[in-house]
């Protein structure tokens, strides 16, 4: 993996001559995780989208970049809420989906390291249809582990996970995430204050950043400083819708 | 048990069926023979209907494989350019409104009255479904699965042969379930328009010659031919289902 950097994102976005936020102003700093929350359709998958140079329904104008200057396309890797396993391969084929796309010999011991890491060992040779949803969702982590790009953008990959399976699957990605710019788009204000080094609204007036706990990530689930932060945080998005 | 017991009283259902109309109506055997003696014609002219069936089933098997083939290359060129879909897809349409079956005159007229011609009716009426029903397969990928490909650097020749074409199998098996009833009709009615071999010529023989027995026998040979193509098809079809797995 290369070093981590840094992204920022500055500017607008419209649809159809409507602004879907405006004046928007993103830190996302290198090798920690960054959070956004903010109400449905106020833009914040599409900033991801806008990052990762998905084509979107409207016009950005403004600039996305990397601190280290170098372009982000290439170096950043994405997971979303479906885990978009190919049901027709292994496991193990899954993983290494990225180098067949590509074209390339895929590393078939790395990917196995990969699935140890994300504790499917000896599942390697089952189709997603035999694995359960957060089997899935690990199998989805090993899938970007294994692309090892320093950048990690994830679109609520962990909310239709059961409220256990999903505290296991925070802990084990900030685990195997760790050193990576990580941008976090979630719903969630408990998971947002748990795993978030820096945690940001979004509204259509813009970015505002949200202070966090002062313990580090991850944060114990009952840590005062997470319990009062999430509950002001919640106030505070549906105090904005 | 089942898959052996349902068709067999199905079938004994509607053999008493057809026995009970003969009785019923009291139709003389050159109007409505019943099922014995079509059986027996049957049985007596074996050797004819057989040779017939292979002409038939010669152009049907030939033709549903062209037609597939080619069917499946439209259906991954139109989804590898919207472009192209957008302007062929609607032309495509167009040509269905133009009955197939009024193209066997020319067709016979163009390919001569063998079997060429009948091959060409079974391709061109198969053709469309297969495209048709691989195409929307093709096309009806998630987004997000595309996305994931792109955010990997993946070539559209690549997410082709990787994504949408295993994604699209099960569409495509429906298409040729489709194709292998629909091939049968393509061919029988280019025999019907000019031809010396095949179940179409040898129905239009009978009839002709009032043998409406040998007509009958004729037909259920087609109907043989027809069920037995769609399970060999439905069998591959499965097999297309279990390679993509989608749940």
């Amino acid at each position: 993996m290369s070093i981590a950097t840094s992204i920022t994102v500055q500017g607008s976005y419209r649809i159809a001559d409507k602004a879907l936020f405006d004046g928007v102003s993103l830190t996302i700093p290198a090798g920690q995780w960054s959070c956004l929350l903010g109400r449905s359709g106020v833009g914040k998958s599409t900033i991801l989208r806008l990052i990762l140079g998905l084509e979107t329904a409207g016009q950005f104008e403004g600039a996305i970049a990397a601190g280290d200057g170098k372009p982000i396309r290439g170096r950043a890797s994405y997971m979303a809420q479906s885990d978009l396993l190919l049901p027709w391969l292994s496991l193990r084929e899954n993983v290494v989906l990225g180098a067949r796309l590509r074209g390339e010999r895929p590393d078939l011991d790395r990917a196995d390291a990969m699935i140890a890491q994300v504790g499917l060992t000896g599942d390697h040779a089952k189709k997603p249809g035999a694995l359960s949803g957060g089997m899935r969702q690990r199998a989805a982590l090993a899938r970007t582990l294994m692309e090892d790009c320093p950048i990690v953008l994830l679109d609520e990959p962990f909310s239709a996970l059961d409220a256990g399976t999903r505290a296991d699957m925070q802990d084990l990605a900030a685990r195997v995430l760790k050193g990576r710019t990580v941008l976090l788009v979630t719903h969630d204000p408990a998971e947002a204050c748990r795993l978030g080094h820096h945690v940001n609204v979004l509204s259509e007036t813009g970015i505002a950043p949200w202070p966090v706990p002062g313990s580090a990530p991850v944060r114990r689930v009952d840590d005062p400083g997470l319990l009062h932060a999430q509950a002001a945080l919640l106030s505070h998005l549906r105090g904005a819708a | 048990m089942n898959r052996v017991w349902y068709p067999l009283c199905a079938g004994l259902l509607g053999l008493g069926l057809w026995q009970a109309v003969v009785w019923i109506t009291g139709a003389p055997h050159f109007i409505l023979p019943d099922p014995w003696r079509v059986a027996k014609v049957g049985y007596e002219n074996r050797a004819l209907i057989a040779e017939h069936t292979l002409v038939t089933a010669t152009e049907v098997v030939i033709g549903l494989v062209i037609g597939s083939v080619l069917g499946a290359l439209t259906a991954i060129q139109l989804a590898a350019s919207p472009r192209l879909a957008r302007l062929t897809l609607p032309m495509l349409v167009f040509t269905q409104a133009v009955p197939v079956f009024a193209l066997a005159p020319i067709l016979t007229v163009w390919l001569g009255y063998g079997m060429a011609s009948k091959i060409a009716m079974a391709v061109l009426i198969i053709y469309f479904p297969v495209t048709s029903a691989f195409h929307d397969g093709l096309t009806r990928v998630s987004p997000a699965l595309l996305d994931l490909a792109e955010t990997m650097g993946a070539s559209p020749s690549r997410v082709m042969r990787r994504i949408r074409i295993p994604h699209a199998l099960p569409s495509l098996a429906s298409g040729l379930k489709l194709a292998a009833v629909y091939a049968p009709i393509g061919a029988v009615i280019g025999e019907w328009v000019g031809s010396s071999k095949g179940l179409g010529y040898l129905m239009l023989l009978a009839n002709g010659r009032a043998k409406v027995d040998l007509m009958f026998a004729s037909l259920i040979a087609l109907a043989v031919l027809t069920v037995a193509l769609h399970k060999a098809v439905s069998l591959l079809a499965q097999r297309l289902n279990e390679i993509s797995r989608i749940e």
